[in-house]
Order: C-alpha cells, then structure tokens, then sequence
C-alpha cells in the first residue's frame, strides 16, 4: 500500500510524519461519524417514521433554538438559563478545585490526614447526589447554596481522589533528590510534589466536571427557576421535546467544550506527561 | 585530614535477620575519589544511603567535618542512577533547582547554573526541555545539578549504569576531568569493576551476607588520565589489567565462599 501512495503523492509522502496523519484521520473518523447521526437523525424525521412528539426534526430544534434565544421560554432566554448553570458549575468547579486540591494534598502526603478525609470521601461518594439531595435542602434550604453545594460536592470527591493518588505515586527519587539539594517540607511540595502530581490533579478535574454535569439536572429540581436543567425539565412535563432536545444538545456542547479546553490546558501545561522521562 | 568519616558503620532494615552493612569505617579526604565496588545485596546502596542521610544506621557514627550527619541535607550532593530531574522545568532551571531552594536570586543562579552546565560540557543546552535530552545528557545535568548547589562532597549512585558502554566511557572521564577542576571529593558506587578501578584514588571491595569491606586498595589510573595520558592507553596498561583481574579473583573468591558456606 506504501508504495502505492508514495506514487500518487511523491513529493508530499517523505516529509509528512506518519503520527500526524493518522491523528487528522482519527478526527475525520469523528466528524464522519457525526454527520451520519445528524444524516439519520433528519432522514428517520423527514421519512415520518417517528412522530414529532418523540422525536423532532433537526429543523425543528433549530427553530426552536433561535425561538428560545430571542424570546425565551419558562421567562428566561435560552442565554439566562445557560449562564445560570455554567454559574452554579462554575462556583461548584471552583471552590471543588481550591479545596479538595489541598485536601488531596494532604490525603497523600500526610498519614493523620489520610486517616481523616479517606473514610469521609470514600464514604459519601458512591452516594447518588439525588439521594443526599433532600438533606441538603432540609439544611440548607432551596435557594442557590443547596444547588451549587450539590454540585461541589459532586466534583470535590473525583479531585480529591486523584490528587490523592498523584501524590502518592510521585516518584520517590526525585524526592531524595530535592531533599539531598535541601529542600525543606514545604518546598518538597511546592516544587516537586505538586507540579508531579498535576497530570493526576488535572484529570480529576475532568472527571468531577463529568460528574458536575450529570449532577446539574439534579440539583435544578430544586425549585429553580431557570436553569438548562431545570429548562429540560419542565419542557419534559409539557411534553414540548424540541426544547428537550436542544436542551440536551447544548449541555452536550457545553461539556465537550470544556473537556477539550481542559485537554488542551493539560497539553500545555504538563506537555512532559507520557514522554520517556 | 578526613573531610567525611565513617566510624564502624552496622545498618539493618528492620525486620532482616542480618545486617545489610557490618562494621563500616572509612574515610575521604579532598581530593579523594571513593569507590565502592560489590556485587549486587553487597550494600553499597544502603551505605551510600546512609551517607546521604536517607536512612540511619543502626549502630557506628558518621561525621562530615567532623559533625555528626543527620538527614539528607545540601552539603552532601547525591548524583543518581535514574534520571530524577524535574521534567516542567529546562535544563537552566534544574540545574539551578538547588540554589533556587537555597533562596539564591535569578540571575546569581543562572550564572552559576550556566557555569555548571559548561563544565559538563552542555553549553547551548540551557533552554532545551529534559525528556528532549539522551541518557548520558540527563546524568551530566544532574552531575551539573549536584555541582551548583556546591555541596562539600559528591555522592554518586551507580551513575552511569544505565547508560550504553560508549557513553559510560565518556562519562568516566567527564568525571575525572570535573573532578580535577571542582576539587570535590566523590563517593561513588559501582558494580562495573573496569570503572572502579579507572576512577578510583582509593577503592573499597564490599562482599554480601552482610555487607562489609574485605579489601581496600589506593589507585592511581584517574590521576594518570589527568595527568594527560589517554583512557585507552591506561586500561590497556598490563598493571591496569592486573589490578581488573585481582579484584575480579577477590569478588568470584568471596562469592565462592559464600555458596560453600550456603551448602555447608
């Protein structure tokens, strides 16, 4: 077969590393793959083998887009419901991230803290966020703070997991080695453990945004007012299943956006991760 | 004058039945090149280990400067086997890693870093990224590494048993040239016994089951090479190849002693 392409393409093929071709072949994969949902998607819809009520057509979820962006549905636009959940996960992801990172810290460098957080996590996380969601409106009430606290503790979990393990699996050479330069206990941290384990902490800031996600409809059950969970919901007791699917729709989009942010920041900031080292 | 002194140095993990060191002295001096030489379960690890500050021994004293050595500190430079430099940061930075912890500002730093770096022969290599680096690059910049934080002596762990035979030739007599122009004393530990007896001003023999010395001897082919005469010159030297094959006698004699006493 090389031989073959290297007579169509003589001048291209030597100088094209092979890894690189197969990565945009993988993401052509994707993207094919994409369309021909989409293609099923609006040929099962046009064909009138499913009823709109079950399923609508891409045209008219389109509409319905732009419908709900101007002129909105529940009283908020499709841009009110969105930035109040991007909110409550933003404020969830962010104290998730300036507590469990420490708390993770201290799991894996410390043994009394370890005897304290590990049962604690390991004891609430398996948990449905739905089944400890009516405790915490009995304490905390149904405005916000109950939602975003559901929401952060979906997330912290996952992070504090993973940093737990970063740290402990940090290579214990090179901490005798910056011991034996003189680092002290919390240099040790600071410039080697921390920056070893940020390939793990990273990762289980993907995880828990997963987790946040899911865990978002759940917490706009309790009596929200806007919301794309919350939107999805109601639309759902309606029976209005273009707003159902949009909705769903843009969380997906959302999501895969900030995945791949997150990837890309892991490309950037740990770009030794997986080299031979 | 002994700078670091090993006085009658036992070590045992606990839990072991025998001790994994027995009855360790020994002492380096400037301008010394220390080199343990044994088999593998001979405990040059554990004594280098010991020397570092990462573990203690269970009885016997050791003093650098006369004051006891308590926990790893920055007076004592360890090189190691595996690469243990820090892969967020370039080569500049690692090597100036040490200083940095030691508060010492950028600049200072960086020149003393970029000296280093030119000692080991690695200039023009400051900016590049370690995992871009081959083997026997990474260990020059951790000799860089231990070098700039200026410790009083220089312990190295079987620093260049992972490297190709080539290189580890290389490395050799990079070491000695270092050596001669940072006038540090080294301690290094080997299980490669042309190595040993090349860089070695004094040698010490380790034999397991428990690790102790069983023979020292004083050398002079580093000091040769130094002097200008070439590596290969002096390892194809008949005295250099009688002294190989001496040592060589005393580690099958002593392995053979161990297996009779294993079968009696």
């Amino acid at each position: 077969m090389s031989s073959y392409e290297a007579a169509v393409a003589p001048a291209a093929t030597p100088a094209t590393p092979r890894p690189v071709k197969r990565s945009l072949s993988t993401r052509w994969i994707s993207v094919i793959t994409l369309f021909v949902l989409l293609a099923t998607w609006w040929g099962v819809t046009a064909a009138g083998l499913i009823e709109p009520l079950f399923l609508p057509p891409p045209s008219a979820v389109l509409e319905k887009g732009w419908l709900l962006a101007t002129k909105g549905y529940m009283d908020s636009t499709l841009w009110q419901h969105l930035s109040a959940s991007l909110g409550r996960i933003g404020l969830g992801l962010g104290f998730a991230i300036l507590t469990a990172v420490p708390v993770g810290i201290a799991i894996g460098y410390n043994r009394i803290a370890r005897g304290i957080f590990d049962p604690l996590i390991e004891f609430y996380r398996p948990i449905p966020p739905l089944a400890y969601l009516p405790l915490i409106v009995i304490w905390c009430g149904i405005g916000e703070l109950s939602k975003v606290l559901l929401i952060f503790l979906a997330i912290f979990a996952p992070i504090a997991i993973a940093t737990a393990t970063g740290v402990r699996t940090v290579d214990p050479a090179k901490i005798r080695a910056a011991q034996s330069l003189g680092a002290t206990r919390w240099q040790l941290i600071r410039h080697v453990i921390v920056p070893s384990a940020l390939p793990d902490i990273l990762t289980g800031i993907r995880i828990g945004l997963g987790v946040g996600w899911s865990t978002l409809v759940a917490a706009e059950l309790i009596a929200a007012t806007s919301g794309l969970g919350f939107m999805v919901q109601s639309a759902a007791q309606f029976l209005v299943t273009d707003v159902v699917v949009l909705g769903i729709l843009v969380i997906a989009i959302i999501a895969f956006a900030m995945e791949m942010g997150l990837r890309a920041l892991q490309r950037k900031w740990v770009p030794w991760h997986g080299q031979v080292h | 004058m002994a700078l670091l002194s090993l006085e009658r140095i036992s070590a045992q993990y606990p839990g072991a039945a025998e001790p994994v060191l027995s009855d360790i002295s020994v002492n380096l001096g400037p301008q010394q090149l220390l080199v343990a030489l044994g088999p593998s379960g001979s405990g040059k690890t554990s004594l280098l280990n010991l020397i570092a500050g990462f573990v203690e021994p269970s009885a016997g004293r050791i003093t650098l400067d006369g004051a006891p050595v308590k926990g790893p500190s920055a007076e004592r430079g360890v090189v190691f086997q595996d690469d243990v430099l820090l892969p967020w940061q370039d080569v500049l930075a690692n090597v100036g890693f040490g200083l940095e912890l030691a508060g010492i500002e950028r600049k200072k730093r960086e020149a003393r870093a970029r000296e280093m770096l030119s000692l080991v022969d690695l200039s023009g290599f400051e900016k590049r990224r370690v995992w871009e680096l081959s083997g026997g690059q990474r260990q020059r910049v951790g000799l860089a590494r231990a070098l700039a934080a200026d410790p009083r002596v220089l312990l190295m762990d079987e620093p260049f048993g992972a490297l190709d035979a080539f290189t580890r030739e290389q490395m050799q007599e990079l070491l000695l040239q270092v050596c001669k122009r940072t006038d540090k004393p080294v301690f290094l530990i080997t299980h490669d016994i042309e190595e040993a007896v090349f860089l070695a001003t004094d040698l010490i023999l380790l034999a397991p089951n428990p690790g102790r010395i069983v023979e020292r001897l004083t050398l002079d082919f580093g000091q040769r090479y130094n002097a200008g005469e070439s590596a290969r010159s002096i390892k194809s030297d008949p005295r250099f190849i009688e002294t190989r094959e001496h040592v060589l006698e005393r580690v099958f004699s002593q392995r053979g002693a161990a297996q009779r006493q294993e079968r009696a």
